[in-house]
């Protein structure tokens, strides 16, 4: 066992850890962070996404052990002031399903949006390719990203370069309906 | 009814706007994008212990020894258990769906006993203190095989004199199941059509073995408590599990509660028995302490059940005018190894679907089901109709070049008219309504379809190595599984009605219960539109509860395309039963006659006064403190309903895709894909997209990423994400979507189902559009999944591109390098 100090979401937490043992495991296991999941065993899916010291790490690729001494963010902390942006973008362009990528998305998302403050829908769509989703088909996860860095960049959403709230697709799209009776 | 007149299905945020038809954000959010979900993996209980199992690393073989010796002294195993020592209690899982009579069913074990027929079957389960400490002792289990031969190939295992899967058997055919249209009296007969026809076309596709990939890997917990048992289970179907696992251990039902938690993705993958929810059971009764199981991802891509794979024989009869006499399907199913849940009754779910929107005078469909040493497959998003759906608009295709006529033309020529519905097609089914041509209409607009043919003719014309096509695919399914009496004429073992009920809560507040059971579909938040419109109280004073067997009594569950169908149908006959019982409350209270009051807002009122009368949620309070109601009833407003549909819903939709293909490279790029999809009344626009393009991407992964590959030996080649390539963001292009609305006459909602529609319309739409670009450099089929290596063979060597990209998988002998440097002489 290899004693470890982690401040996980703000709180220190100081515990006895097998080396062998992942960061994502850690965090479930002995700091209760259930809100970071896992999804593979081969560091596909990115469900386990979380914030290693500002860095978007997947945690199954960390042990522990390398978290020693450093600040882990999770779902569960990103948004302990309210609701991160990102966060409220995944609810408001329904850009999630069953949610168990969820938390993974969104703290890779956030980690985007770090790096580049105004991606395209091409860029969002390479800077998630880490993160597998098998409900949205992404496109409104895209949307999401696009609509919390407008308004991370204090622009207000669904207003540039094609960039549209669902709501407003959908009536575009459904301009000819034809109920029967 | 009450719930859906004058709604036009137009998304509103209008405060004073009916529910129904608004784009609301969903109140299961709140959890998912926090973390504060309960997967089953979340749950730790004291004293709980953890299973690993000990799986077949061979696909047929005689267990000749089990030592697990080693295994009872490693630190922290508190048991080990092997299928000799389980196999009196163990009975065997269930299968729902005796497609004939004489279908063969060899029995599916939980844990193998004596022999293994796939890699992966349970031989050993591991009980240990912790995950880390019951995975670590799985390597000291010592068991020895006796190799069997491994049959794989479905056309080899069916000849005379084949290895069998289980040589108990006379064969490994499980059942010969046939519908002939001219035998029914539902068309003429096939072989005469085909006789008399001008022109017959005739194809044999490949529908590749899919793995369901759910994202959350399946977990179970379950609890002893005396005699009686909680299991919580990522599963679609909590309730048909707990009769099941009665039925299996003999547990009686009503000392077995089973909870869904949060459940993490299903698309067909989760609706299952699993080995391992019964090794459950059965090691928590043994030990009387509450166990754990969580697989990994390899273990849920090597053993929960696949999808798909089936060889279709597909045979199209036609005159030259190209109007359409006769089609004739020929299928033959992989099973797998055993017989699992509804595993026999997918390609029979299929069979009614094959004729498509199509008016085929004659049809007649056989199937074989095939025993091979592969894991089970079973229902995958669509199960059944996308094999239908793939093999009729394929067929179309070939036909229409055939024939030198446009493939638009050909099913304009042979689709169903708007005026012709209700409409009985010649596989017997009442298609309710719709209209083809508004459909086809839009999604052409959508596309840009007259822009992207100059596109394609200036590229064939100039030689571009960089080929454009456009692939139609215009279809129908069957949905809102399903009317019991039709289930029980198909001797499937259950019914297909969904049940509801609405608690009116003293502060007015109202609990809805659902046997439906989402993961993923937004229930929570649809459910509380219907009830909002139909009891006139607000969508936040609405709670939805579900996937508990101790919270929802009666349940069927959620597949199918049937939640919103038949589960929100029994919803709104529900409501409709509360406002029958607070009717007269009110009019008892509000002392007026029963006829002299309206309701309407959530409000009865004496006709003609209006501004007067007595709220529904004040009489849930009244009612509560009962001090005052009408003599000869009871005090209470509740009220449950069960619905069962007198007919499936068949959503309808046109889908065109825009393929570029490199000629050089072999490399596919979906240019555009739009789609115009008529789901019927849309409760959500929002999750009706959001559904919309989730089917989409997997059914693309189908025609271009996934395959379950097993290798010669019977081991899965594709058994992590590393191998088995679910789309990520940047796999998949944007979607323009958009929705004709015409509303479902069998069902009080008007909805005909959306969850299956995108996967099951876009795969041959995306591999006709890449047909489309290359059938003029000599290319007439495309294996599935259309890889730039097939797709280059298909350009350069003929045939399919697939038996040797498949080889190539298996001996991994072909350096992939090579197919660029030999391109350029060819085109």
């Amino acid at each position: 066992m290899t004693p470890i100090t982690v401040r996980v979401d703000g709180a220190a937490y100081t515990d006895d850890v097998e080396p062998r043992t992942l960061l994502v495991h850690y965090l479930r296991e002995q700091v209760g962070k259930v809100g970071t999941v896992v999804g593979c065993d081969t560091s596909n899916c990115g469900a386990c996404t979380v914030h290693l010291d500002g860095e978007a790490v997947k945690s199954c690729t960390v042990l522990a052990v390398q978290a020693d001494g450093c600040e882990v963010t999770t779902i569960e902390g990103v948004g302990q002031d309210g609701l991160h942006p990102v966060q409220k973008a995944f609810h408001e362009m329904h850009g999630l399903q069953c949610g168990f990528c969820t938390p993974g998305m969104i703290m890779a998302s956030i980690d985007l949006l770090e790096d580049n403050p105004d991606p395209s829908d091409d860029e969002v769509r390479e800077g998630i390719e880490g993160n597998l989703c098998r409900c949205t088909g992404y496109q409104n996860i895209v949307r999401a990203v696009r609509h919390a860095a407008a308004e991370m960049r204090g622009g207000g959403g669904g207003s540039r370069n094609g960039h549209v709230s669902p709501a407003v697709v959908d009536t575009a799209a459904a301009p000819h309906v034809a109920v029967q009776a | 009814m009450t719930a859906v007149e004058d709604r036009p299905g137009v998304p509103s945020d209008d405060a004073a706007a009916p529910e129904i038809g608004r784009a609301r954000r969903r109140k299961e959010d709140a959890r998912l994008i926090t973390g504060m979900t309960t997967w089953t993996d979340n749950m730790v209980l004291p004293g709980m212990l953890h299973l690993a199992v000990v799986r077949s690393p061979v696909a047929h073989a005689r267990i000749t020894n089990v030592d697990v010796s080693a295994v009872r002294e490693a630190p922290g195993v508190i048991a080990v258990y092997t299928g000799q020592d389980l196999a009196e209690e163990q009975g065997s899982l269930p299968c729902a769906w005796p497609v004939t009579p004489d279908m063969v069913n060899p029995g599916h074990p939980s844990i193998a006993v004596d022999q293994v027929n796939h890699v992966g079957e349970a031989v050993a389960v591991i009980v240990a203190r912790s995950k880390a400490a019951a995975q670590d002792a799985v390597e000291l289990a010592d068991i020895d095989y006796e190799p069997l031969p491994v049959v794989l190939d479905m056309e080899e295992a069916v000849q005379d004199g084949a290895d069998l899967v289980h040589d108990h058997l006379e064969s490994n055919t499980s059942y010969h199941f046939v519908f002939d249209a001219g035998e029914m009296g539902t068309g003429s007969d096939t072989d005469q059509a085909f006789a008399d026809a001008d022109v017959v076309v005739s194809r044999r596709f490949v529908q590749q073995r899919l793995i369901p990939a759910f994202m959350e890997p399946r977990s179970v917990v379950v609890q002893p408590q005396g005699d009686n048992y909680t299991m919580w289970s990522a599963t679609q179907i909590p309730h048909i599990l707990r009769v099941m696992a009665a039925m299996v251990t003999g547990i009686p039902e009503h000392k077995l509660r089973v909870v869904a938690p949060d459940v993490g993705g299903g698309f067909g993958g989760k609706l299952q028995v699993n080995p391992e929810e019964i090794l459950c059971l059965l090691i928590a009764r043994r030990l009387g302490k509450p166990v754990k199981w969580t697989e990994t991802r390899s273990e849920s891509l090597m053993t929960a059940h696949h999808g798909r794979d089936q060889i279709q024989y597909v045979d199209v009869a036609a005159d030259r005018e190209g109007n359409v006499k006769g089609l004739r399907v020929r299928l033959l199913a992989d099973m797998g190894a055993y017989l699992r849940l509804i595993t026999p009754g997918v390609p029979a779910l299929g069979a009614f679907m094959y004729p498509g929107i199509y008016k085929f005078p004659a049809y007649r469909f056989e199937c074989d089901g095939v025993f091979t040493n592969k894991v089970p497959t079973d229902a995958y998003r669509g199960a059944g109709r996308p094999e239908a759906t793939f093999a009729v608009e394929r067929i179309m295709d070939e036909l229409a070049v055939e024939l030198g006529m446009d493939p638009l033309e050909l099913r304009r020529k042979n689709w169903i008219n708007a005026e012709e519905f209700p409409f009985t097609t010649v596989a017997g089914l009442a298609y309710d309504s719709g209209d083809y041509e508004t459909a086809t209409q839009e999604a052409l607009q959508l596309l840009g379809y007259d822009e992207l043919r100059a596109e394609q003719q200036r590229r064939r014309e100039s030689g571009d190595p960089v080929q454009l096509g456009i692939g139609f695919s215009t279809f129908t399914e069957m949905c809102g599984l399903a009317p019991s009496r039709v289930l029980g004429s198909l001797s499937f073992g259950a019914g297909g009605w969904e049940h509801a009920a609405i608690r009116m809560l003293p502060t007015g507040k109202v609990e809805v219960v659902t046997g439906s059971t989402p993961h993923g579909q937004g229930h929570e938040t649809a459910w509380s539109q219907l009830v909002a419109d139909s009891l006139g109280v607000p969508f936040e004073d609405v709670e939805v509860l579900h996937g508990d067997t101790a919270i929802s009594s009666r349940g069927l569950d959620t597949y199918g395309s049937r939640s919103l169908v038949v589960g929100g149908s029994a919803v709104v006959k529900a409501a409709d039963k509360v406002i029958a019982k607070a009717r007269k409350i009110a009019a008892h209270l509000l002392e007026a006659s029963e006829d002299d009051l309206e309701f309407a807002g959530g409000k009865f009122s004496v006709r003609g006064t209006p501004g007067t009368g007595l709220g529904i949620q004040e009489i849930a309070l009244a009612i509560f403190a009962a001090h005052d109601y009408p003599e000869g009833i009871e005090p209470s407003i509740d009220a449950e309903a069960t619905f069962d549909p007198e007919n499936f819903s068949f959503p309808h939709g046109t889908h065109l895709c825009a393929m570029e293909v490199d000629t050089e490279t072999g490399f596919v790029k979906i240019r555009k894909y739009a789609c115009v999809d008529d789901v019927g009344t849309i409760v959500n626009p929002l999750i009706v997209e959001g559904q919309v393009h989730g089917g989409l991407a997997q059914g693309i992964a189908q025609a271009l990423y996934e395959e379950a590959v097993y290798d010669d030996d019977g081991n899965l080649t594709t058994g992590t994400f590393v191998d088995y390539l679910v789309p990520a963001a940047s796999d998949l292009p944007h979607f323009d979507t958009g929705n004709t609305v015409h509303a479902a006459p069998g069902n009080p909602i008007g909805a005909k189902g959306v969850g299956e529609a995108g996967c099951i319309a876009s795969t041959p739409a995306v591999v006709n559009a890449a047909l489309d670009a290359v059938r003029h450099l000599g290319v007439t089929d495309i294996r599935m999944p259309l890889t730039p290596e097939r797709v280059w063979r298909a350009l350069h060597d003929g045939g399919d591109g697939g038996e040797r990209a498949t080889a190539r998988t298996n001996a991994q002998a072909v350096d992939s390098t090579d197919a660029p440097s030999t391109s350029g002489g060819a085109l």
